[in-house]
C-alpha cells in the first residue's frame, strides 16, 4: 500500500532536485525554466496525494489551476527567452544586467 | 503490486529529474523532463487522479514540452559559457538541497503521515468516473475560478504573441483605419471634357 508520507517524500525529493538545479545551472535560462516546471510538478503531487487520502476532489481542482498557470508561465517565459535571444544573441543570465539591479 | 509500481515510477521520476538539471545538452534535458512527466502521470494514476494524469500527458507533454523543444532547437546557443560555474556551485547546491530535504522528511515523514496515522481510503468502484466528478465540481462550485483560469490563458496567448511579434520592414499591409475613413472625393475625380466629333470614313468600303 502507498502511504501518504511516500507521496509527500517523493514531492520533497523532486522539489530539492529542482532547487539544486536552479543553484547549479544559474547561467542557463532554459534549464532554469525547466527547473521551475519541475518544482510546480513537485507541489502538484502533494495536492493529488492529500486529495486522494482525504477523499476530497477539491485538491485535484487546485492542481488543474496550477497546471493552467504553469502553462501560461511557460508560454510567456519562452516568449521572453526568444525576445532576449533575438536582441542580445545570448541567454546567459549573467549578461542580462541592463537594469543594473 | 501497487507499491512496486509506485517505487518504479518514483525511482524513474527522481532519476530523470536529476538528469534534467545535470545533462549538458538542453534537448536531452527536455526529453528527460518528458520522461519525468510521464512517470508523474503514472504516480497520479496510482493515486486515482485519472483525469489529471491524462491532462498531464496531453497538455504538458503534448503542448508545453513540445513548445520547449521547439524553442531549444530553434535557438543557436553556445553551450560552453552557460556551463561555467556548474562545478563551482555543485557542492553548495547539493548541500542546500540535502538540508532542505532532511527537514522536509522530518516534517512529512512516516511519523506523522504514515499509514497508521492516515489510513488509505477505500478504492472507488469500477464504474466510478473521476472525470465526471471533477467536471461537476468545476462547473458548479468552482465556475468563477474556472473562468479566471481561462482569462489567464487568454492573457498568456496575447502576451506571447505581442512579445514575439515582429513587423517586417518590407512587407505590405493594409491599414483598415484609412480604408474605412475614405471619402468619395478621394477615389473619384470628375473631369469635364468637350465631346469629340465622330471621325468621317475615308472613302466608301462597299460598291
Amino acid at each position: 500500500m502507498i502511504a501518504l508520507s511516500d507521496c509527500l517524500i517523493l514531492g520533497a525529493v523532486l522539489f530539492c532536485i529542482s532547487m539544486a538545479g536552479i543553484f547549479i545551472n544559474r547561467k542557463n535560462l532554459i534549464i532554469l525554466l525547466m527547473a521551475i516546471e519541475l518544482m510546480l510538478l513537485a507541489v502538484n503531487i502533494n495536492f493529488v496525494a492529500f486529495s486522494h487520502f482525504a477523499s476530497e476532489p477539491a485538491g485535484q481542482i487546485f492542481v488543474f489551476f496550477v497546471l493552467t498557470v504553469a502553462a501560461a508561465e511557460a508560454a510567456i517565459g519562452l516568449a521572453i527567452l526568444i525576445l532576449l535571444f533575438r536582441n542580445r544573441h545570448t541567454i546567459n543570465v549573467s549578461h542580462l544586467d541592463t537594469l543594473k539591479g | 503490486m501497487e507499491s512496486v509500481l509506485f517505487y518504479l515510477f518514483g525511482g524513474i521520476l527522481v532519476l530523470s529529474s536529476a538528469a534534467v538539471v545535470t545533462v549538458r545538452n538542453p534537448v536531452y534535458a527536455v526529453l528527460f523532463l518528458v520522461l519525468a512527466f510521464f512517470n508523474m502521470a503514472g504516480v497520479w494514476l496510482l493515486l486515482e487522479a485519472e483525469f489529471l494524469a491524462l491532462v498531464l500527458v496531453l497538455v504538458y507533454v503534448g503542448a508545453v514540452m513540445v513548445l520547449f523543444l521547439f524553442v531549444v532547437m530553434m535557438l543557436d546557443i553556445n553551450l560552453d559559457p552557460l556551463r561555467e560555474g556548474f562545478v563551482r556551485y555543485l557542492p553548495v547546491g547539493i548541500v542546500v538541497a540535502l538540508v532542505i530535504l532532511a527537514e522536509l522528511v522530518v516534517v512529512v515523514g512516516g511519523e506523522h503521515f504514515g499509514l497508521q496515522q492516515i489510513p488509505a481510503p477505500a478504492a472507488h468502484a469500477a464504474d466510478f468516473s473521476n472525470t465526471k466528478e471533477l467536471g461537476r465540481l468545476l462547473y458548479t462550485e468552482y465556475v468563477y475560478q474556472f473562468e479566471i483560469a481561462s482569462v489567464i490563458l487568454l492573457v498568456a496567448i496575447i502576451a506571447a504573441i505581442v512579445l514575439t511579434f515582429r513587423r517586417r520592414a518590407d512587407s505590405k499591409y493594409q491599414d483598415p483605419d484609412v480604408q474605412v475613413s475614405v471619402q468619395r472625393a478621394d477615389r473619384i475625380r470628375i473631369v469635364k471634357m468637350a465631346a469629340e466629333e465622330k471621325a468621317t470614313l475615308k472613302g466608301d468600303g462597299h460598291s
